[in-house]
């Protein structure tokens, strides 16, 4: 091996070292989480953790079924009313509307994915919390009011993923329904959606990981109350709601618990993850 | 009953027309509401003077100097490595075992929420290291959430160059290094800076991270173990606290229009990018 | 007449296909040889053996030797950058780099040879003369190189590597795309450039192979199948093939 050779070794070694940052990251993440937060489980065992109703920290009481229920709940609430306007969206813009049309909108919505969280939950706490307080009743700070906006929130993604799914469908598809006669809608339905269906999945999928690991904006107005939500008005308290709410001042087994619920929220968006790249890249028709 | 399919699409586009138009009207509405209440608050003292009496009268400079700062210590730490693991992933290997692994890290860090990085954050930088509260350790973590944006868009960026450039450039004795950083780099760099100012949007906004790692000290950093407050964590102890309504507004309204400019800029030089290829 | 290449027993694969069989070939100096042969005969690889480039390639793998100046330019310790600078290739499709047309002649020569200013001057215009460009691009050197017409361009490309002060020019099919007077243009070039270089010439065109080159070497799938004076090919050719190929029986 000549010089020349020897020093683009090293450099391609240098690389390669920086690339794994990215993956090493990941795994002390993944370490320090654990760490922290899985001997308190095994301490007071899965079940009291997942199956508790009573999270009274002082009272080493640690039960995390309130918040398990109360994200569930918000998150369905939020692909409830994401999804229908985040497809609708999407095919729109792609099957009905012009190309400038298109190109004015998307970037619009791009401006939407840019907004903090923080914004969207004091617009919530200024406008939607008094209105629901007013129109439904209950103190406002509610699942529907986090549902709503975490609906919004989520928006960005499942509309740019299924526009791109669609757009991806090669134009012969298209062509050879319409040449069989079939309107712009029923080659949509019948064609593009089954074609596209597992990026579409995918983009739902991720908008279900992004309303879960939402947190400042929940926390504005959800109402926090640790209690499994009775209805659409009640207050809620979701997992990250929970460690961001009590961090500031916990310790000992307190603070190893919050941990714990990092490590519970962790796995469950690990798992979607996975679900979502596995659906998209079985995309080869 | 069987709709007739010419009025069946008639009604659904219809009916697509008006949930376009709900989406985009949120939008709208979010940033002029912001905007109209905030604008007014937006004065030269406002954003060169440091909050008073825990925010409720003064300024926001100090915070505006806090996130800056934050935003330069990531994208100082993140944009070497990932530019490095583009070219790594795109210029000096073949898919592999090796890039999947990498790519897997990537992906799964894109997906993990800003309250685990917080939590990592605080663990790690702030306790274990000892570094404290402090622009560092918020600025390592802030890194690490921008990372996979970063890797991701630079590759795209990277791949795009046209593969004759990089045969020219081996044909007239270049080794891969001067190939990377004279050609291909230069020509994707549109792409890449794009890439880095989408990742400086996010970091502007992003709180639950930051509030656990940089803490939220009102005065000015002097260095980079001073804890410090962001314009993102400030606005949300205003709006939670209820310290100042008409302050929040107005830190609110920046953090728009910063997005805003951030958008705009993204958007320009995305055009340029590809107004050059094509 | 010295040999400046010699090809010894040379055979390429790509992982298990076989694209050339035991090629034998000299090169003289300051010669020009054309290479012609059918499509896929081998023929680019052959060029790209010969600086190299080939080995950029996944499951390149090579038998046999070639030795310039009597030494084998596949030696683990030959130095591959500056082989392919003392061979200076040119694509069938012009390529310039997006610069101006001064930057993209001293691309190679900023790599790794002089970089002040006023020789990268001096260099310049003497490339550009032997290429013919100077007169049409002297007043807008620091302009756009993508500005240029196709004919001007592959000019451009065949400077570029000029700066490097190579002793072969390698071609593979550069005029393919170009109009008559363009290609006219660059043979002429060519001509006058074989007094200072060893010219390899690959061309699917067999009549500017007549034109211009001194020798032409026949390529049929991976194989030599004859080489000598190009007058000697055209009119007497050894081997049925290679008249077959010349009067267009197939090809």
């Amino acid at each position: 091996m000549n010089k020349l050779e020897r020093d683009e070794r090293l450099i391609r070694l240098a690389l390669l070292a920086v690339s794994f940052s990215a993956v090493s990251v990941l795994a002390v993440v993944t370490v320090f989480i654990f760490s922290e937060g899985v001997p308190i489980i095994f301490k007071y065992g899965f079940r009291s953790f997942l199956a508790g109703m009573n999270w009274y920290p002082s009272e080493k009481s640690f039960g995390l079924l309130p918040m398990i229920a109360g994200s569930l709940m918000v998150t369905l609430g939020a692909l409830i009313i994401g999804v229908p306007f985040g497809l609708s969206c999407a095919v729109f813009l792609t099957e009905f509307s012009s190309k400038r049309l298109r190109r004015t909108i998307k970037p619009a919505i791009e401006l939407l994915a840019g907004i903090p969280s923080v914004v969207y939950g004091f617009m919530g706490v200024v406008l939607l919390v008094p209105f629901i307080r007013r129109t439904f009743g209950g103190p406002g700070f509610s699942v529907l009011a986090a549902s709503i906006i975490l609906g919004i929130m989520i928006l960005p993604t499942i509309i740019s993923i299924t526009i791109d799914s669609l757009l991806a469908v090669p134009p012969a598809y298209r062509e050879g329904s319409i040449a069989l006669g079939a309107t712009r809608w029923q080659t949509t339905k019948m064609v593009l959606f089954p074609a596209a269906r597992s990026g579409i999945v995918a983009s739902i999928i991720l908008g279900m990981g992004r309303a879960i690991g939402e947190t400042m904006a929940v926390i504005m107005v959800a109402g926090n109350a640790v209690a499994v939500p009775g209805s659409l008005i009640s207050p809620v308290r979701t997992l990250t709601s929970n460690i961001a709410l009590e961090m500031g001042y916990a310790s000992g087994e307190h603070r190893q618990a919050l941990f714990a619920t990092g490590v519970i929220l962790f796995v469950i968006i690990m798992v979607l993850n996975t679900i979502a790249n596995l659906t998209s890249s079985r995309k080869k028709v | 009953m069987r709709l007739d399919p010419k009025v069946e699409q008639g009604l659904v586009k219809a009916a697509l027309q008006v949930m376009t138009a709900v989406t985009v009207f949120v939008l709208i509405f979010i940033i002029v509401f912001i905007l109209r209440k905030g604008i007014s608050v937006l004065d030269f003292s406002f954003l060169t003077r440091n909050p008073v009496d825990m925010g409720r009268g003064g300024g926001i400079f100090s915070t505006i100097v806090g996130t800056l700062v934050l935003t330069l210590v990531a994208v100082l730490i993140a944009a070497p490595l990932g530019v490095g693991t583009a070219i790594f992933l795109t210029e000096y290997t073949w898919e592999n075992r090796i890039t999947r692994i990498i790519r897997f890290g990537a992906d799964c860090l894109a997906g993990i929420p800003s309250i685990i990085f917080g939590l990592f954050g605080f663990i790690l930088f702030v306790t274990k290291l000892g570094f404290g509260w402090s622009v560092l350790s918020g600025g390592l973590t802030l890194a690490f959430m921008i990372l996979p944006t970063i890797i991701r868009t630079s590759e795209e960026a990277i791949k795009s160059v046209p593969a004759t450039y990089r045969q020219v450039s081996f044909s007239l004795g270049s080794t891969r290094w001067q190939m990377v950083t004279r050609v291909v780099l230069p020509a994707a760099l549109p792409g890449i800076v794009t890439g880095i100012i989408l990742s400086i949007g996010r970091s502007i906004g992003e709180t639950a991270a930051v509030i656990f790692t940089a803490g939220s000290a009102l005065h000015l950093p002097t260095s980079i173990f001073s804890s410090s407050r962001t314009m993102a964590v400030h606005f949300y102890i205003l709006a939670r606290e209820g310290i100042s309504m008409s302050n929040a507004y107005g830190t609110a309204a920046i953090l728009v229009i910063s997005v805003l400019i951030i958008n705009l800029l993204t958007y320009y030089l995305m055009e340029k990018f590809i107004r050059k290829y094509s | 007449m010295t040999i400046a290449i010699r090809v010894k027993g040379f055979s390429h694969f790509f992982g298990s296909l076989q694209t050339l069989k035991t090629i034998d070939l000299d090169i003289l100096k300051n010669e020009i040889l054309g290479v012609i042969g059918p499509a896929g005969s081998g023929k680019s690889t052959f060029l790209g053996a010969l600086n190299r480039m080939n080995d950029l390639i996944r499951k390149s793998r090579t038998e046999g030797t070639i030795e310039i100046e009597g030494k084998n330019i596949y030696d683990p310790d030959v130095n591959v950058a500056e082989l392919r600078r003392r061979l200076g290739m040119v694509f069938a499709t012009p390529v310039p780099l997006p610069r101006s047309i001064f930057e993209n002649v001293v691309f190679g020569t900023r790599l790794s040879g002089p970089r002040h200013r006023a020789r990268l001057a001096e260099i310049v215009e003497d490339c550009l003369k032997r290429t013919s460009l100077w007169e049409e691009v002297k007043d807008r050197l620091d302009t756009s190189a993508l500005r240029l017409s196709g004919g001007q361009q592959q000019r451009l490309c065949i400077a570029r590597i000029l700066a490097l002060r190579p002793d072969f020019i390698l071609l593979d099919e550069p005029c393919s795309g170009l109009d008559p007077i363009s290609t006219a243009k660059i043979e002429d070039s060519l001509r006058l450039l074989k007094r200072d270089y060893t010219i390899i010439l690959v061309t699917n065109n067999t009549k500017q192979a007549a034109r211009v080159a001194d020798q032409t070497a026949f390529f049929l799938s991976g194989e030599l199948i004859e080489v000598g004076p190009t007058d000697k090919i055209f009119t007497a050719p050894d081997d049925q093939r290679t008249d077959d190929y010349l009067r267009g029986r197939f090809g």
